[in-house]
C-alpha cells in the first residue's frame, strides 16, 4: 500500500485552489486543464499564448521541485504501451466530449456548485473506480 | 502582458500543487481509485482543500463586476445534463482509471515522466483531435 499523505495532499490541493483563483480572480478564466490546452489549437489569435503559458508553467513546475528539495518527485507508470495508448486517447476524447475534467469539473464546477460538473466528477470517479476494480480482478491482483 | 504573466504563474501554482500533492505520480492516483484494494484516501484531501480555497476565492471573485486583468468573467453557462457530459465522463474516468493520469498531471509528468508520458499525451491529444473532427456526429456539444 502507498503511504497516506494527508498533509502534502492538502498543501497540494490549497495550491491546486490558489491557481484555480488567480485565473478567475485576475483573467477571469476557469481553470480547467482540458479546455485550456485544447483552446491552445482551437481559440482565436488572441487566446491561444496565454494558454500555452500556462501549460508551460505546469510542465516547469515539477523541475522546480526536483530543484529545490534536491529529489527528483517520484513517478511510477506500470501501464503498458497498448494501455497508455488507449488510456491517453479516452481521456483527451472524453474529456472534450464531457467538456471538463479533474480542474474544470472537478475543482472549478464544484466550487461553483454546477450540477453538470457534479455529474460529471461522480461519473468519472465512479468510471475510474470501476476500470481499477475491473483490472484487479482480470490480472488477478 | 500581464494577463500572460498571471497564466505562466498560474500554471506554475498549479504544477506545483500536482508534484507536492503527488498526483503527477500514476501509481499514487490509482492508489486513490483502488477502493476496493489498498486504498490510499490522500487524494481526497486534495480535492477537498482545493475546494475549499477555490470556493472561497472564487465567493471573493464573485463581488468584483470584472477580474483585474480581463474585461469580463468567462463562466460557462451551459446547466442541461446530457448525453455528451455524461458519456464523457464516462470514457474519460475508464482512460483515468487505465493509465492513472488526467489532463493537468499527464502535462507536469512530460518532465518527470519520459517517453511514456510523452506517448500517453499524444494519445490524450489525438483523443481530443478525433473529437474535433467528428464533433458533429456528437449532438448537443458545444
Amino acid at each position: 500500500m502507498d503511504m497516506f499523505t494527508p498533509v502534502s495532499a492538502s498543501i497540494g490541493g490549497a495550491l491546486i485552489g490558489l491557481s484555480a483563483v488567480m485565473l478567475m480572480l485576475l483573467n477571469g478564466r476557469i481553470a480547467g486543464i482540458s479546455g485550456i490546452l485544447s483552446g491552445i489549437a482551437l481559440a482565436g489569435s488572441g487566446d491561444k499564448i496565454w494558454r500555452a503559458l500556462f501549460v508551460l508553467g505546469l510542465i516547469i513546475a515539477p523541475v522546480l521541485v526536483w530543484l529545490v528539495s534536491g529529489e527528483k518527485p517520484v513517478f511510477q507508470m506500470d501501464a503498458s504501451w497498448p494501455v497508455i495508448v488507449l488510456g491517453g486517447l479516452f481521456v483527451g476524447f472524453g474529456t472534450r466530449l464531457g467538456s471538463g475534467c479533474t480542474s474544470g469539473h472537478g475543482v472549478c464546477g464544484l466550487s461553483r456548485l454546477s450540477k453538470r460538473s457534479l455529474v460529471s466528477v461522480l461519473l468519472f470517479m465512479g468510471a475510474g473506480m470501476a476500470t481499477v476494480a475491473i483490472l484487479q480482478l482480470v490480472l488477478g491482483g | 502582458m500581464k494577463k500572460n504573466l498571471t497564466a505562466l504563474m498560474a500554471g506554475l501554482v498549479f504544477g506545483l500543487g500536482l508534484t507536492v500533492s503527488q498526483m503527477v505520480n500514476p501509481d499514487k492516483v490509482l492508489s486513490f481509485l483502488d477502493i476496493f484494494g489498498s486504498w490510499d484516501p490522500s487524494l481526497a484531501f486534495v480535492m477537498g482543500s482545493a475546494l475549499a480555497v477555490t470556493a472561497v476565492g472564487y465567493f471573493v471573485a464573485g463581488k468584483r463586476e470584472t477580474p483585474l486583468f480581463a474585461e469580463k468573467f468567462e463562466i460557462p453557462g451551459k446547466r442541461e445534463i446530457d448525453a455528451p457530459l455524461a458519456i464523457g465522463a464516462v470514457l474519460f474516468g475508464i482512460g483515468w482509471g487505465l493509465v492513472g493520469l488526467c489532463p493537468g498531471p499527464a502535462i507536469s509528468a512530460l518532465s518527470l515522466g519520459g517517453f511514456k508520458v510523452i506517448g500517453f499525451f499524444a494519445a490524450m491529444a489525438g483523443g481530443m483531435a478525433i473529437f474535433q473532427f467528428t464533433k458533429r456526429y456528437w449532438a448537443g456539444e458545444s
